[in-house]
């Protein structure tokens, strides 16, 4: 088996029962050659089709304005570093625009988390979210992530309320949100959620994860050498 | 006065639900010639077309996540976009509600498709123990089968013979061995969890899945791709449609009416089935067929539901239902996940972990001996998880709440894929009086059929088994040098997964020596209607850990060869 599974590519349209004849010779040929699986009828995505026929994804939901600020986050998100692209390379930007533009909820929370970062961004430097340089992007983002940490949060609410259960009637005790960042909490928490999902589903993701399967093998080994090195690494050591 | 009446066909056997049961009867009466009409409420399936196995997710816009990433808003498929066209149903179905009785929780599964769950299914195969049929004589608790390991062995050798398991011999009594193809090899993290698993004391073996490793009348070996759950389109895996049901139609003795919503059981004036009522679903009109017998397959519940409406003068409280038990009994399996992090596990060369879908290894119940000291009476299984999956949406949201954003997020990721490890255990429940369904009065589905309501409680015992499985899944991975990050699966207040989710209902129409308290004798024959089978899950008097599948094939195929020479001998 190779080192690393070949980037899946746009191939001839197949129907279904060629590719059973194919998976057929796969298994005849004795596992020699893994088949990869690459489904050209299947690949008939809206947004993949519109780049290929016009060289660009048009929004459908963002104002140009809207989508260069989601092609950033995407790309503050998951940066392109030396194993691989970023998510706006693994076409992040195209899912969340797509998305939204099929559900009014989703995209609610889009526009309005957009709105709201650009505010609070006018508020602190005066400047938009993109007009504002990385490092007074970052800062905004690192505090978003640091107010949604899930156990400081748990941490707050524990010391604020937990212990206090007698005062949670005085409106001063009142559970409120934990910071008035909270909008924008919850909106990056959206952001990268549906970021890491465009990426990792991506070609580019699973090669940079090194997924290898997915493939129709005609015996199903694992190498001896990895089987070693589990266990060497384990607490039982050895084999 | 005369007037014309077109003379129903006359069929001979009417099979209702192609699921594991009615699949098995169907494919067993045909090869003796008998007449077989099989009626599914679902569509009729094609794979080729149905499907979406080897897809990527890139090959879809959404990548899984639904249009307009309903996912995310807690509006996916049951098992996620790539497994519901081979799933065709889940815990909801539009237009078939049913009701939840104040105070329980349940959650029922239903596919509505040729071949029912067993098209998605997870393939576990695992026989019933010797003691599994003795129950009540062991603690006291539940009833006994009327039926022992001996009566049905042969049937396990039948159906492994015939749809091909996985295994090797181990000679553990929790797990008796059967017919088994050569299992694939162990992955290297599952032989770090054997390790841990010994080290515990307990037996980590080769898992019973039914996934061919060998080519198996006319259906090729498994290609590894590790998609079991989207449905297979080489059939190399156990499927009542493409193993048993398209091979039967091949014989010209299986007629399916698909489409088709059993109503009601029809009895003359004697007290025997002598037809079916059944609502076409695509023209939405009522349908009568006449027929010699009928076998209930329609799913433990379903077909509990089926006798329920099935009122007459006769049989007032339901069709053969005079002891009362139908739908009583009503039993899931113990389930309880946790996910542990290992981080020796970090950084490995990485290789295609895909294999048979899901692990190869399993862990038997190891401590049939001391129940009176582990303060429960009946066991489980543990199953296991890890592995380099295909990334899916929704599997990196918690790598994202952990890490941020950037290049710590990303390096993160890489370095935890495939060193997450899952344990699951399923256990088995004893049959209470508080977990049973009836009839819901007040309510009818599209079809105009009246609902099942549910009332379930878990008891002490099964509490006490899934703290159990919890202490021993948690010392698992702390052995391996992990942690543990949590439960995985859905569980309720009572710390135990919720009540249906497991989706081994069980126990509604069981079988017994007694017409006093069970609706069936051992050939899942009715004890007052001879020409009456019910040949599903339903038929279990206990739930033991193993899963139901393979003793569904098992118990349907006797009582098939049974009521073949019955028909023979003209007393059915």
């Amino acid at each position: 088996m190779s080192d690393h599974s070949p980037e899946p590519e746009i191939r001839q349209p197949l129907t279904r029962r060629q590719m059973l004849e194919r998976i057929a010779l796969a298994l005849t040929a004795g596992g020699v050659a893994p088949f990869e699986f690459a489904w050209g009828e299947q690949v008939h995505g809206e947004a993949r089709e519109e780049k290929e026929r016009t060289g660009a994804y048009q929004p459908k939901l963002f104002k140009p304005h809207e989508y260069r600020t989601i092609q950033r986050l995407a790309e503050l998100i998951i940066p392109a570093d030396e194993h691989s692209g970023s998510a706006v390379d693994a076409g992040a930007p195209e899912f969340i625009d797509l998305l939204c533009s099929r559900n009014p909820e989703l995209a609610d929370i889009y526009t309005g988390g957009l709105l709201w970062l650009e505010a609070q961004m006018r508020q602190e430097h005066g400047a938009s979210f993109l007009e504002a340089t990385e490092e007074q992007q970052t800062s905004l983002l690192d505090r978003l992530v640091d107010e949604g940490d899930p156990e400081k949060v748990e941490g707050a609410r524990a010391t604020r309320y937990g212990a206090s259960e007698d005062y949670q009637g005085f409106s001063t005790y009142r559970i409120h949100p934990v910071s008035d960042l909270a909008p924008g909490v919850r909106f990056f928490e959206w952001m990268r959620k549906m970021t890491v999902d465009a990426f990792y589903t991506s070609p580019i993701g699973i090669e940079d994860m090194g997924y290898q399967g997915n493939k129709a093998l005609g015996q199903y080994e694992v190498p001896e050498s990895i089987i070693q090195e589990a266990l060497r690494r384990s607490p039982f050591g050895g084999a | 006065m005369a007037h014309i009446r077109q003379t129903p066909e006359q069929h001979e056997v009417v099979v209702i639900g192609s699921g594991a049961g009615g699949g098995t009867v169907a494919h067993v009466l045909t090869r003796m010639g008998i007449r077989v009409t099989l009626l599914e409420a679902g569509p009729m399936l094609n794979p080729l077309a149905d499907f979406k196995e080897h897809v990527w997710p890139h090959e879809v816009d959404h990548r899984g996540a639904e249009e307009g990433g309903g996912v995310y808003f807690g509006r996916g498929e049951a098992f996620g976009h790539f497994n519901a066209s081979a799933v065709k149903g889940g815990w909801t179905l539009e237009g078939e509600p049913y009701t939840v009785a104040k105070g329980s929780d349940f959650l029922w599964f239903r596919s509505r498709v040729v071949g029912g769950r067993t098209n998605h299914y997870g393939r576990i195969s695992l026989r019933f123990s010797d003691y599994d049929f003795r129950p009540y004589d062991r603690d006291g608790l539940g009833a006994n089968w009327p039926i022992s390991y001996e009566d049905i062995a042969p049937y396990y050798d039948k159906v492994e013979s015939f749809i091909g398991i996985t295994g090797t011999r181990e000679g553990i009594r929790s797990a008796p061995d059967g017919v088994f193809q050569p299992p694939p090899p162990p992955k290297a993290h599952e032989l770090v969890i054997r390790k841990a698993s010994h080290k515990l004391g307990i037996p980590c073996i080769a898992m019973r899945r039914a996934v061919i490793t060998r080519p198996l009348n006319g259906r090729p070996a498994c290609h590894y791709c590790g998609q079991c759950g989207r449905g297979c389109i080489t059939a190399s895996n156990y499927s009542s449609s493409q193993v048993q049901i398209f091979p039967a139609l091949e014989t010209g003795k299986l007629k399916i009416i698909h489409s088709a919503m059993a109503r009601e059981i029809l009895t003359d004036a004697r007290g025997r089935a002598s037809g079916v009522v059944y609502v076409d679903k695509q023209s939405r009109t009522e349908k009568r067929i006449a027929c010699r017998v009928v076998v209930v397959a329609a799913s433990a519940c379903e077909s509990a539901r089926l006798l329920l409406n099935s009122r007459s003068s006769l049989f007032p409280n339901g069709l053969a239902n005079g002891s009362g038990t139908v739908g009583r009994f009503l039993m899931d399996t113990v389930g309880l996940g946790m996910a542990g992090y290992v981080p020796s596990l970090e950084n490995l060369p990485r290789y295609n972990t895909d294999g048979m879908s899901g692990a190869h290894l399993y862990m038997p119940w190891w401590r049939w001996e001391d129940h009176d000291r582990l303060g429960f009476p009946r066991g489980y299984h543990i199953e296991i998880g890890g592995g380099y999956n295909m990334p899916r949406v929704g599997d990196f949201h918690g790598a994202a709440r952990r890490h941020g954003y950037g290049l710590k997020l990303k390096r993160q990721v890489r370095k935890e894929y495939g060193a997450f490890v899952r344990f699951a255990g399923r256990g088995e429940m004893i049959p209470n009086n508080l977990s049973y369904c009836e009839i819901d009065p007040e309510v009818v589905d599209r079809w105009g059929i009246p609902v099942l309501r549910f009332h379930f409680k878990w008891s002490d015992y099964e509490w006490k088994q899934a703290r159990h499985m919890e202490k021993t899944f948690a010392d698992l991975i702390e052995s391996m040098g992990g942690k543990v990050i949590g439960l995985t699966s859905h569980f309720d207040r009572h710390g135990i997964s919720v009540p249906g989710t497991i989706i081994h209902e069980v126990g509604t129409v069981r079988m017994g020596d007694s017409p006093k308290n069970s609706v069936l004798n051992g050939f899942c024959q009715a004890h007052e209607v001879k020409n009456l089978l019910v040949c599903d899950g339903g038929t279990f008097v206990s739930n033991p850990d193993k899963n139901p599948t393979l003793t569904i094939n098992a118990l349907a195929w006797r009582a098939s060869d049974h009521l073949a020479e019955e028909m023979r001998k003209g007393n059915v």
